[in-house]
């Protein structure tokens, strides 16, 4: 396959006017096939793709173009990827990392945004993007004062729309609300899958920890402060179906632990389970290698490895094939099997962010919360 | 039909007259066609199939002109369910072997289905292959007609034994409705829950009463008074997406499939896919039902409006025939 940059570089003469006229016939990163062709401009010393990919060399280095001040680098990325990345740009003998000037696709974070790639094949899902034919949902601001904690604690509430009082409903609890709300758009995707009537109309509890990487650790603080502080709270204010077919607890990453640990506490109260790219790190010998904020996980995981109990009836895992944390999550997967919990287990060419964790809510939400999509004709 | 006998879904003793809307919320229509029915007076309207939301039927009000008397359906069924013990449990345990029903007729179903789409799919001599392809709809169209027998069968036993409508209670809301029926201009059915609209539809026997009123019904409320309820979805996140009977409509508008929200619901652009729905129920009119798409019904023939398209079998989509003047 003959890609674009290399039809300029045999085009002649290969001058400024060349290579102005490449920029601006193409959009970048330019995918070909299974061809990723990244490209930046400037005079400068050296240029590095920096990415998250596990598996990848993480500090690929791009080509000038002789006579030129153009880089560019070719990558093989396998169908549906999604890559996020930063440009590393060495100058006058220091280095910084960039979002790509020519690439508009960003995906933000809690650090920032990175540049992202869209290898051939993968589409943002529809269902990401405001619909105005969607009816939206709201959004309500609690403190609960006193908590597991000792602390007050901010708990955001979304109701479906066209909420009732007197209808019941399932309850979502989501691990690092703020975030998902910021990053995953999950208040439009509620919005939207809700009146596609793919997922079931439901009342949505966000928590925002304080310190995330202690209390999302296997911490029983943590666990009380979900079963006996917002679970209380919301079924006294909201009409919830009291049973635990009807609740679910959800999150990502150390978020994913805090679920699958405050459930494995508390066995029988949430019998839905959303883990998102789970941080389930253990060791079958020797110490944990991840570092200190793991040492309390890994004893989670390793004690869950050894006693699982059935802390659940339903549970959804996913995680990107691209993360560090691929291995721990398959690992998972015959282990959740042997509970007798009915699991689904789903992976994307991605990594460990939120817009991979975004584009499984559709798969995952409607499995575990089914809409009245086949009944329902309005 | 299946071995020469007669199909085994409604043929309802009673025709009407009215028009098959598609989805209003976001394109409202129905107010055009009063006006063009030149309906006076009161409109009795159904809402049931927004089951808890029944009541709160502001916007159709407005139009409807604000001379809508919400049959409330739902909240009449609650109040028998309520008022007649005997006949809620003995409901709800029929409503659960239909529902067990459904889930092993959609198991024979997707088999039946798979089979026909590797057929459609088949490389080789086409004369073999069509006519392997038309034995596997005929298997569909026998599965199919078996289902509604088996819901039919069920149906009668609970109406045998139960016998719903000579009960006091019911018969108390039967004649009440007939009362605001009887005094209407017309009879306008909203969409929503398809099962919720449909059985309770059926408990107050409604087909011989709004039979003689012109009828505006849309989405789900045209799906219940054709002859089959067929339930569709192309591409839902879960499971395979093929359409499956739910049970015999009022049949009220007979010789017809309607798909509301076609476009959305229904991959219109795949000629396999659509060939297999028009083969499958035809010979009755597969129509798509989008916003602003009628189907009139004079008691006699059909016609439709000019954007209404039909499913062919030939997997296109063709402008449905005749066309209302």
């Amino acid at each position: 396959m003959s890609l674009a940059i290399h039809k300029l570089l045999r085009s002649a003469p290969l001058d400024d006017a060349a290579v102005d006229r490449f920029i601006k016939r193409h959009s970048f990163p330019l995918v070909e096939g299974p061809h990723t062709t990244f490209i930046f401009r400037g005079d400068v010393e050296a240029v590095h793709l920096r990415h998250w990919v596990f598996g990848l060399g993480s500090n690929q280095a791009f080509k000038r173009i002789a006579g030129t001040d153009l880089w560019f680098l070719v990558l093989e990325l396998p169908p549906r990827s999604r890559v996020e990345y930063k440009l590393e740009v060495h100058s006058g003998g220091h280095s910084r990392w960039v979002r790509d000037p020519l690439n508009p696709n960003l995906a933000h974070d809690p650090f920032g945004a990175n540049s992202v790639a869209h290898a051939h094949g993968y589409e943002t899902p529809e269902w990401v993007a405001a619909d105005p034919e969607a009816r939206p949902g709201s959004l309500e601001e609690f403190t609960l004062e006193k908590t597991a904690f000792g602390d007050p604690r901010r708990l955001t509430v979304y109701l479906p729309a066209r909420f009732r009082v007197t209808r019941r409903y399932p309850l979502l609890v989501v691990h690092d609300g703020g975030d998902y709300l910021r990053f995953t758009a999950l208040k439009t995707v509620l919005d939207n899958l809700i009146h596609r009537l793919e997922v079931a109309p439901l009342i949505v509890a966000l928590t925002h920890p304080h310190d995330r990487l202690v209390e999302y650790a296997n911490d029983p603080t943590h666990a009380d402060f979900i079963v006996k502080d917002v679970l209380p709270f919301m079924e006294q204010r909201y009409p919830l179906f009291p049973a635990a077919s009807a609740r679910c607890l959800m999150g990502a990453s150390f978020g994913g632990v805090a679920s699958l640990a405050t459930a494995w506490r508390y066995p029988g109260v949430f019998g839905r389970l959303l883990l998102q790219s789970g941080s389930f790190a253990f060791t079958d010998i020797g110490e944990n290698r991840r570092g200190p904020a793991f040492d309390r996980v890994v004893s989670f995981v390793n004690a869950f490895r050894e006693a699982p109990g059935r802390p659940s009836e339903r549970v959804f895992v996913s995680c990107g094939t691209y993360e560090s944390l691929i291995y721990e999550n398959r690992s998972m997967v015959p282990l959740l099997q042997t509970t007798g919990m009915e699991l689904r287990y789903e992976e994307a060419r991605d990594g460990h962010n939120w817009e991979n964790w975004r584009d499984r809510l559709q798969t995952a939400l409607s499995w575990l919360f089914p809409g009245p999509l086949w009944m329902v004709y309005e | 039909m299946v071995g020469g006998k007669a199909p085994l879904y409604t043929q309802s003793r009673s025709k009407a007259t009215g028009v098959l809307l598609g989805p209003q919320r976001l394109a409202v229509t129905v107010n055009e066609e009063l006006e063009a029915l030149a309906i006076k007076g009161e409109v009795a309207a159904i809402t049931a199939g927004w089951q808890e939301r029944e009541a709160e039927d502001e916007e159709l009000q407005a139009a409807l002109g604000n001379r809508a008397v919400n049959l409330m359906l739902h909240a009449r069924s609650d109040a028998v369910g309520r008022d007649d013990p005997e006949l809620f449990v003995a409901h709800r345990a029929k409503q659960d072997r239909l529902r067990q029903l459904q889930a092993l007729y959609r198991g024979r179903l997707a088999h039946a289905i798979m089979a026909a789409r590797e057929l459609q799919a088949a490389a080789g001599d086409r004369a073999l292959i069509e006519s392997e392809l038309e034995a596997a709809i005929e298997a569909i169209r026998v599965l199919d007609d078996q289902h509604l027998a088996r819901i039919k069968g069920i149906e009668d036993e609970y109406d045998d034994a139960m016998r719903p409508q000579d009960r006091p209670v019911v018969q108390a809301h039967r004649e009440a409705l007939a009362e605001i029926i009887g005094r209407a201009g017309a009879v306008a059915i909203a969409g929503g829950h398809v099962v919720s609209l449909l059985t309770r539809l059926r408990l107050f026997d409604l087909a011989p009463l709004i039979a003689g009123r012109p009828i505006l019904a849309w989405s789900a409320g045209a799906m219940c008074l054709t002859d089959r309820v067929v339930l569709f979805h192309d591409s839902p996140p879960q499971g395979q997406g093929i359409a499956e009977i739910l049970e015999a409509g009022l049949g009220l508008f007979p010789g017809l499939v309607v798909f509301p929200h076609a476009r959305r619901r229904l991959r219109l652009s795949d000629p396999a896919r659509v060939a297999l729905l028009a083969g499958r129920f035809g010979p009755a009119a597969c129509v798509a039902l989008d916003e602003r798409c009628k189907v009139t019904y004079d008691g006699h023939r059909l016609c439709a409006a000019a954007n209404t398209m039909l499913l062919d079998f030939d997997g296109l989509l063709r402008p449905m025939e005749p066309r209302c003047p």
